[in-house]
């Protein structure tokens, strides 16, 4: 290049510079942009950490994980995090002994029985269960489920964890069933013919050869449905009763991890004292729980998607 | 074959047939199982909710006396906040699902944040309220505010709108760029001028269903604070006097329809639940309302367009 061409390109910025730079700040903005994933996830933990961090200073961690008792905003205060636990695990059971066997069923059927016609309208309507505020679960397990269940069970008081997780369960069939559907619909069709050639009818192709070689985007399915079940939040706050309780006992009340941090937050809480603190604690144990959960999933994801 | 064993494998066939029958009676009992269960919850909320339905009960504020309150303060809150949540999640989220599947070179960054967007979908929405409270509320110094309230909710709906822009984006075929580039246009006039018009109606489809998701959001909402007794609105956001538009809106307390149906369904007095379940009929219609758009524009975009 001459050195005449050259003070051309510095003293006027052709069309192209101009060009060149316009793209470059695109790139740059959208760029900044994508990082609002990570600060978010950066932040979240920052603050989770930072507040229970203050929070296990006051409060020994082997007291946090051993104590029997949750009674932070009592006089008698005691820090433990088992009631709470529990409350969770119970509601999310029964939230699973709904949800596995109606989400699998239905998605069997819908990916192996179903006319196309079918599979088009319930797909879709399925999927509208997940999109109903939870509030009105909340709502609809208080005052229609726990009336119900009482019929059978009069024993049964007005807050309870059974018909929390009932609620939580029918919540969660959409989660199960579209994401097994989507993993058995993966299963390539000679895996079907062949099974077919040997005699094996539609019932025994989809129970012994679709079911198993689907297996993990199966899991990956359920272990999904743990982890909404483990955090949902209103429909246990309104319906499962707002006192901890160590109790393996669905048909008690009881309180969730997520119900204790609603409960405390509707008082107003000081900023900086323990009690505020310890919603931070909660969230903390809860945050790790659906994590692990969430990466487990996404493991056996990508195992089912990489063996076809 | 001797007649006797043909007779036992009829026996097996009618066996097997008889199965296969049973079980599609089954399947197809627990496929109409969440149906029905929506069926029902939604004729018991409007069975419970419809007669308070009146015009009084969309223009009163909430009070003490039940058959006197309403849900004013609440939808119009509910618009506030949406309207913050929109015009932060709408932008940052198509921008990310840009970079992602347009500029994104495949190294440990954009992995890292790849892995990012997936695992902030799996976070409880509770923990965004935490994150909120912490962050926006005392961090920032935003209060209890609509803007506090609409930031948060972004963040929550961020990954289903990355998520939906990129499968758009995915969607549109290699052709289409190549031709772009061949007529002189540089990846971004590529991007905007074709990519995106193609992909603007799946986009649309995962928008709604986001702000869908954020309209009916309670959790995170009570964990920053929002209050549950507000006799009054925020400021106009357009003024009669000079300059015409106020921002002091933004810094308001609020509430929203989730937490006042949250606030009513909690007490005890079941004339308060009735209110609660109106609360519910106008929530449910909205969001089903919402998601039933984002499915039919769903299905029409996969019928029209074959590349």
């Amino acid at each position: 290049m001459t050195v005449a061409k050259k003070t051309l390109l510095f003293s006027k910025p052709s069309a192209k510079v101009r060009r060149d730079l316009r793209e470059r700040a695109v790139e740059i903005v959208l760029f900044l942009a994508a990082l609002t994933s990570v600060a978010t996830t950066i932040a979240i933990l920052a603050i989770l950490l930072y507040e229970s961090i203050l929070f296990f200073q006051k409060v020994p961690l082997w007291k946090f994980i051993t104590d029997t008792q949750w009674t932070p905003l009592f006089d008698d205060k005691h820090y433990g995090i088992l009631p709470l636990i529990s409350g969770t695990l119970v509601t999310t059971v029964v939230a699973l002994l709904v949800a596995v066997p109606i989400g699998t069923i239905a998605a069997i059927y819908l990916s192996e029985f179903a006319p196309v016609v079918v599979r088009e309208v319930v797909k879709p309507a399925l999927e509208l269960l997940a999109g109903i505020p939870t509030v009105v679960y909340g709502y609809f397990a208080l005052l229609f489920v726990t009336p119900l269940l009482q019929v059978f069970l009069p024993d049964l008081p007005g807050f309870n964890m059974l018909s929390a997780g009932i609620i939580i369960g029918i919540m969660i069939i959409p989660y199960v069933s579209s994401l097994s559907e989507d993993a058995m619909r993966a299963v390539p069709s000679y895996l079907r013919e062949g099974s077919y050639a040997t005699g094996a009818t539609r019932l025994q192709t989809a129970l012994r050869v679709v079911l198993p070689a689907s297996i993990s985007g199966i899991s990956a399915a359920y272990i999904l449905a743990i982890s909404r079940a483990v955090g949902e939040t209103m429909v246990v706050a309104i319906a499962a009763g707002g006192q901890p309780n160590l109790t393996w006992n669905p048909m008690e009340p009881a309180q969730t991890m997520t119900a204790y941090i609603v409960s405390v937050s509707l008082g107003d809480l000081p900023h900086g004292s323990l009690e505020y603190e310890t919603i931070f604690a909660v969230g903390l144990t809860l945050l790790l729980i659906t994590l692990s959960f969430n990466i487990i999933g996404h493991f056996l994801t990508k195992r089912y998607r990489e063996i076809y | 074959m001797t007649s006797a064993n043909i007779h036992k494998i009829r026996n097996i066939i009618n066996r097997n047939k008889r199965a296969e029958f049973i079980f599609s009676i089954i399947g197809l009992l627990a496929m109409l199982t969440g149906i029905i269960a929506l069926m029902v919850l939604v004729i018991d909320l409007i069975s419970d909710g419809f007669p308070r339905l009146d015009w009084q009960f969309f223009t009163s504020f909430p009070s003490r006396k039940p058959e006197q309150a309403g849900i004013f303060s609440a939808w119009v809150g509910s618009i506030l906040v949406m309207l913050v949540t929109a015009s932060v999640a709408i932008p940052v989220g198509i921008a990310s699902g840009i970079y992602l599947e347009e500029y994104a070179k495949k190294n440990w960054l954009s992995d890292l944040i790849e892995i990012n967007v997936t695992n902030l979908a799996g976070v409880p929405s509770i923990i965004y309220g935490l994150l909120a409270l912490g962050l926006f509320v005392y961090g920032l110094n935003l209060g209890q505010s609509i803007l506090t309230a609409g930031l948060t909710l972004a963040l929550l709906v961020l990954p289903v709108v990355i998520v939906t822009t990129r499968e758009a984006l995915r969607a549109v075929p290699g052709s289409i760029r190549e031709a772009a580039y061949a007529c002189g246009a540089s990846k971004w006039q590529m991007i905007w001028d074709h990519v995106l018009r193609y992909s603007t109606g799946t986009i649309l489809t995962g928008i709604i269903v986001a702000l869908a998701r954020a309209i009916g959001e309670t959790a995170p909402l009570v964990t920053i604070g929002a209050l549950t007794f507000i006799a009054f609105l925020p400021d106009p956001p357009i003024q009669g006097q000079f300059p015409y538009i106020s921002f002091a809106w933004l810094l308001a307390p609020f509430t929203v329809l989730p937490i006042q149906m949250f606030d009513w369904v909690s007490r005890p007095q079941e004339e308060f639940q009735v209110n609660a379940a109106a609360a519910g009929v106008v929530l449910i219609a909205l969001t089903l309302v919402m998601n039933a758009v984002a499915i039919y524009f769903r299905y029409r975009l996969r019928k029209n367009i074959k590349w």
